[in-house]
């Protein structure tokens, strides 16, 4: 049973009117779910821009407020004050809806993300099948904005984006159905139930090959293609400002939050864990997943946009395909013993990608002209 | 810099320069010959002693002023300083335009900061430094600016090492740098590259070397080179460069004269010798010539300047023809170029 069944509940013994008691603990649990967001986006924000000061050897922003916590705020007051710009050749009306197509998806993928026992909004029975499919919403709002705004540079990002997005879906849904397998749910609860011994452990593989998928999936450090600032510009969000760049920005960091809580669901085994509380472990995972996303951005150069295509259609999707046959055999033959699951998948991660380093090679790419 | 582009595919590109024309040369005709020096600094402003250097030199050789020998070492050492300074900053925006968001910039800048504060040391500025004269120096170093080099030369190879191990085998690196943008070394001959173009393209020439000017003869150093001509070894050869500069920079200050006179006894304003010079020295971009003709005057009848950055970048168009936009970034990068020197 979940928070919001035990509200209804409890509202149900108040004697609320029937229609109440369904409305009012939805729209609670809708704020509360957008208020925790945007708080853990503005801790984001500080939280990358300190944590890569310090590998690049400096500071970072400490004036504002304590370690410089409030001056997410400050950028935020700042961006939120800039004139809103339209140029002349966008087209109006898309350019104003796209950012709002990008940010809404990532603030829904929440309602299906458990931070605690019960802690969630909806206990969707295809709760990652809806992550997936909501996740897939963001790249249209992309490719409106890329398109809306008229602009070359942002064009070039959002061809960029269609490819990009539309090719690492398919190794982040396979290594996603390695885990359904073993735990025999769409239900994110059930996902983290399942999870005596995180699957991190159990499929290392498949939480590579979801990783790399994600980080390209929100566009980040190897993958960050989309919005390659040396070549161009900014991209799709080139041609934005005020409120409307400042949704862009939130549906950035929104969308890497997103992923770090699927993630930490899906392969961290979410909010288990010892003496802690569930949430303060949830969050702990999920700082975790989100630290590493940007230690990987502030270390790797960008890959070249067909590099990340066969990397995509070479790489990933033969050894998500591999790897999701040895789990589906492993599932029906030795279903309970985990301990000889861990030693294979993990023997298996370290073939393949011994194997794959040696066969499959980036580089080239020159075109006669 | 005008692109056409199939897709992602580069069809066509023409560069398109004159944008940063400050009419350097034709200033320089109605100017004394110390007041062309603070011009020379605008050239390549990343590495302005060896365009002062450059400059004095060409003065030098026809007016037949010998430099003192303090002065000519400390030449040397500023220059190759100046060199490590600019390769640090070509390769740290070279790796930046590859997309590691800064980290490596970053990190090759806490080693450029401490060259720029011993140029502010011994000049008074970070940038432009105006610092050499004709005949030798404008003003002798401090003591401690010696120690601070002493101090640098001990710490750099630690430091190279730790860029080294923070890209040089980085997988994706790798795969964006290595057979990208390829110059071939018969190409690189004929349009008459020189630098650490040229030279990761095959070819082992180098002005210290081939002509050797000032005191270089006297040092034991080597001429790194690549062999494909790609950005990687463009990348590469800049590393080794630097570990050869502070080869060169030991021993010129083991052999540094402790004491005596740091310039010629030039007058402020002088006249040269009706005639014509070419002088070039190994500039951190490459061969930087000064060309001066003389009517005998204050001031050159004309200046030319002969800028490394433009000979090598004339190439570009056929280097990135039929690569992808995101190689055109790499192999520009790769060129270090300079835009102050292009347009003069």
């Amino acid at each position: 049973m979940t928070l919001l069944d035990q509200f209804q509940l409890f509202l149900k013994a108040q004697g609320w009117p029937e229609w109440a008691y369904y409305t009012v603990p939805a729209l609670a649990g809708i704020v509360v779910i957008i208020g925790v967001v945007l708080a853990a986006v503005i801790v984001y924000i500080w939280w990358e821009r300190r944590f890569v000061a310090r590998i690049q050897i400096r500071l970072g922003p400490n004036r504002c407020g304590p370690e410089g916590i409030f001056q997410p705020i400050a950028t935020a007051v700042k961006i939120l004050l800039k004139e809103d710009i339209v140029p002349a050749n966008a087209d109006k009306v898309l350019h104003f809806i796209a950012p709002i197509v990008v940010f809404v998806p990532i603030l829904m993928i929440f309602a299906v993300v458990p931070f605690d026992r019960g802690a969630i909004l909806v206990d969707l029975n295809v709760g990652i099948v809806y992550v997936i499919a909501i996740s897939s919403i963001s790249v249209i709002g992309i490719f409106t904005a890329s398109w809306a705004s008229g602009n070359k540079y942002s064009f070039i990002s959002g061809l960029r984006s269609i490819s990009q997005m539309v090719s690492y879906e398919i190794p982040v849904v396979l290594s996603i159905v390695g885990v359904v397998l073993m735990t025999g749910s769409f239900s994110m609860i059930k996902i983290v139930e399942a999870q005596t011994v995180p699957f991190i452990l159990l499929q290392p593989l498949g939480f590579l090959l979801f990783f790399m998928g994600a980080l390209a999936e929100m566009n980040r450090s190897p993958f960050d293609l989309l919005e390659a600032d040396s070549e161009i510009v900014a991209g799709y969000h080139l041609e934005y400002s005020g409120m409307k760049f400042a949704m862009f920005y939130l549906g950035e960091y929104g969308m890497a939050l997103a992923y770090s809580a699927v993630i930490t669901t899906v392969f961290l085994s979410g909010w288990q864990g010892p003496f802690l509380p569930g949430v303060i472990w949830f969050l702990v995972k999920v700082m975790l997943v989100f630290s590493v996303i940007v230690w990987i951005r502030s270390m790797m150069p960008r890959m070249r946009v067909d590099q990340l295509m066969s990397f995509a259609w070479k790489a990933m999707l033969p050894m998500a395909l591999i790897n999701l046959l040895v789990i589906a055999v492993e599932v029906l033959v030795i279903p309970s013993l985990q301990w000889l699951m861990l030693i294979i998948n993990f023997g298996l991660a370290a073939v393949l990608i011994l194997l794959f380093s040696r066969i499959f090679t980036l580089g080239g790419g020159r075109v006669e002209v | 810099m005008r692109l056409t582009l199939d897709g992602e595919v580069i069809t066509d590109v023409e560069p398109i320069v004159g944008y940063l024309h400050r009419g350097i040369e034709k200033l320089a005709e109605t100017r004394t010959y110390t007041q062309i020096i603070p011009l020379t600094d605008r050239l390549d402003y990343l590495a302005s002693m060896t365009n002062n250097v450059a400059y004095c030199m060409a003065v030098e050789k026809l007016g037949g002023i010998k430099v003192p020998e303090r002065a000519e070492y400390l030449r040397v050492i500023i220059s190759e300083m100046i060199r490590i300074s600019s390769h640090l900053m070509a390769i740290g925006s070279f790796l930046n335009d590859c997309g590691a968001f800064f980290t490596p910039l970053l990190y090759m800048w806490r080693e450029r900061e401490k060259i720029l504060d011993m140029c502010d040391m011994i000049s008074g500025q970070r940038l432009l430094y105006n610092f050499m004269r004709v005949g030798g120096l404008s003003q002798d170093v401090p003591a401690e600016f010696i120690t601070s080099v002493k101090k640098f030369v001990a710490e750099m190879p630690r430091y190279i090492d730790e860029y080294n191990q923070l890209v040089k085998e980085n997988e994706v690196f790798l795969a964006r740098s290595k057979g990208v943008g390829i110059l071939p070394k018969e190409t690189a001959i004929a349009i008459g590259a020189s630098g650490p173009v040229l030279r990761a393209s095959g070819m082992k020439w180098d002005v210290r070397k081939m002509d050797p000017y000032s005191v270089y003869d006297r040092f034991d150093f080597e001429v790194p080179t690549g062999q494909n001509g790609d950005c990687y070894d463009r990348y590469w050869v800049r590393i080794l460069e630097m570990t050869q500069s502070l080869r060169i920079m030991e021993q010129a200050l083991a052999q540094l004269p402790a004491k005596g006179p740091i310039c010629a006894d030039v007058p402020q304003f002088f006249t040269l010798p009706a005639g014509e010079v070419y002088g070039y020295i190994e500039a951190p971009k490459g061969n930087l010539g000064f060309y001066i003709v003389s009517d005998g005057s204050i001031a050159p009848y004309r200046l030319h300047i002969y800028p490394p950055t433009l000979i090598n970048i004339t190439a570009f168009a056929d280097m990135v023809k039929g690569w992808k936009v995101a190689d055109l970034i790499l192999t520009f990068g790769s060129m270090d170029v300079v835009l102050g020197e292009i347009d003069r």
